[in-house]
């Protein structure tokens, strides 16, 4: 999922300090998962905003709606009547949807409410763990299932570097080394020797500036 | 001596190491402002004393005066550097460029290395580079060197040859891994290799075993890191607060118990090196005294290094 981590209470009514009615857009995905952008959360926030701006003595209305996904056009029309009602919204959506949000509702000035963090798993209760770059050339055939672009800290493609020991990054005591899970499990495997190949220089950029991906048979422009 | 014959390079380090003797090689950090000065003074006191010296690259992720800027400064003082890079700092395009400028002003033998995370250094918000590993970066120059051809295939007209160096650490994890790493490089085209510093030589022996049991030794010159630690409380901290080093009980407390630790200190680093002589595989030592450059001759002439070959 893409995870992501609600933004200071203080960053977010500085945002919006000008406005006297705004939305709080949230997301029932992946932030919903994550327990920072779904419909618990955008009514926290909205409670939080009300109370903090009757305290400074210039209240303000605060309007809630969670979608489906705020990554597909079809669903945030949904906002549509909320958003005509607003001078501004916050979204607790990723950064995808964020964007999203502002495109679709231009000129409505659109806030993120959270910093999108990375491509993660839950560990446990309120744990996160960042496993994927969507680097789009995926090596994990090549290293036991587990990423070295993602998980070791230095992106290094032909085993650990120097800082590795006892099973942790030199970064930290509490970063696993990822080459040193790596060689556990191919250990486990019974497939060492994929350690030795030399992987050569990757290429970072798939494509020429943003990425996009066209599925030729599942589009609508076809004749 | 042995005959030389079919040097890749010709650098005086090259030569020594093709000619079997014990190399010896020491190794200078730039200092983080903007002057020659420290290099001037510690060059005057390496000179004849070691067959090149290193220039470490942005050491610790620390801003520094750059490594192929202290080489040049080494060349103009009529001794041999060895150009530290590290992947933390430049991209494929950057590292190349760097090489067709070093090579063309004299620099003939480089030391590829991954470098410390930027986490450590005085910009660690900065970005890592890390486009290619140091394994890519070992394969990069020997592709330049032996193809004529840069990263992506096209034609170097008139290539770098360098002497290439790796480092390898006998003190990483996984231990059993750390020989076959070392093979990969020396695979992708690394002709000498500088080790990590040995604080704990029965763990250095182990892993020599290993290296000469794949024959690493007979196709790459493995160097030996010797580090003079001046004083008990570094051994200390090195031994707890850095990763990637081992640092043996023995060697802590008898830099404790010295009356003399500075004494003590030149002592273990000349038994280390008098130890590394015997061991099967070792060609040459680097001594990498950091902060303390000014004591290598002592150890070198100690050690019974001296005089350097000349040719």
């Amino acid at each position: 999922m893409i995870v992501v981590d609600n933004k200071p209470i203080e960053d977010i009514l500085q945002m919006i300090a000008p406005y006297k009615k705004v939305l709080i857009a949230g997301c029932f995905g992946c932030v919903t998962v994550c327990l920072a952008g779904g419909e618990k959360e955008v009514g926290l926030l909205a409670s939080q905003i009300r109370m903090a701006r009757q305290k400074d003595g210039s209240p303000i209305e605060v309007l809630e709606q969670t979608v489906e996904r705020q990554c597909d056009k079809e669903y945030l029309e949904k906002f549509q009547d909320n958003a005509r009602e607003v001078e501004a919204i916050v979204s607790l959506a990723c950064g995808i949807g964020i964007q999203y949000l502002a495109e679709v509702y231009e000129p409505i000035p659109v806030f993120p409410g959270v910093n999108t963090q990375f491509l993660g798993a839950n560990r446990d209760v309120g744990k996160w763990e960042e496993f994927c770059m969507a680097c789009g050339e995926c090596v994990l055939d090549k290293t036991g299932g587990i990423c070295p672009i993602a998980r070791c800290s230095k992106h290094l493609l032909n085993g650990p570097c120097g800082g590795s020991q006892y099973g942790k990054c030199e970064v930290s005591k509490d970063v696993d080394c990822a080459w040193h899970l790596i060689y556990d499990r191919l250990k486990a495997l019974g497939q060492l020797d994929k350690m030795k190949e030399i992987i050569p220089a990757k290429n970072w950029h798939r494509d020429k500036g943003p990425r996009k991906l066209v599925k030729e048979e599942l589009t609508l422009e076809r004749n | 001596m042995k005959e030389i014959n079919n040097l890749k390079v010709g650098s005086n380090l090259e030569k020594v190491l093709a000619s079997g003797q014990f190399a010896c090689t020491g190794e200078i950090g730039p200092v983080t402002y903007a002057s020659f000065a420290n290099i001037d003074k510690h060059a005057e006191e390496m000179r004849g004393k070691v067959d090149a010296v290193n220039f470490t690259d942005n050491q610790t992720a620390v801003v520094r005066l750059s490594s192929w800027a202290a080489s040049l400064r080494l060349i103009q003082l009529g001794m041999e550097p060895i150009l530290q890079m590290v992947c933390r700092d430049r991209n494929r395009l950057a590292m190349q460029s760097d090489f067709l400028g070093a090579y063309a002003h004299g620099i003939r033998n480089v030391l590829c290395l991954t470098g410390d995370h930027q986490s450590f250094g005085n910009h660690p918000g900065c970005k890592g580079v890390f486009d290619v590993d140091s394994v890519q970066l070992i394969r990069m120059l020997r592709r330049l060197r032996d193809d004529g051809c840069f990263e992506c295939g096209a034609e170097c007209k008139e290539p770098p040859k360098f002497f290439i160096g790796c480092a390898e650490n006998p003190f990483g994890d996984p231990f059993e891994f750390r020989p076959i790493r070392l093979e990969k490089k020396i695979e992708a085209g690394a002709d000498f290799v500088q080790t990590q510093c040995i604080l704990d030589m029965e763990r250095f022996e182990r892993f020599m075993e290993m290296c000469v049991e794949r024959g690493l030794h007979e196709r790459a010159y493995i160097c030996a890191g010797i580090m003079p630690v001046k004083s008990p409380r570094m051994a200390r901290y090195m031994q707890t607060s850095v990763p990637g080093m081992i640092v043996s009980e023995e060697f802590c407390q008898r830099l404790e118990k010295a009356e003399d630790p500075k004494a003590e200190a030149v002592e273990i680093s000349v038994e280390y090196i008098n130890r590394c002589k015997e061991i099967k595989g070792v060609s040459g030592v680097h001594v990498m005294a950091v902060a303390w450059e000014s004591i290598v001759p002592t150890v070198v002439e100690k050690a019974g290094l001296l005089p350097r070959p000349t040719f």
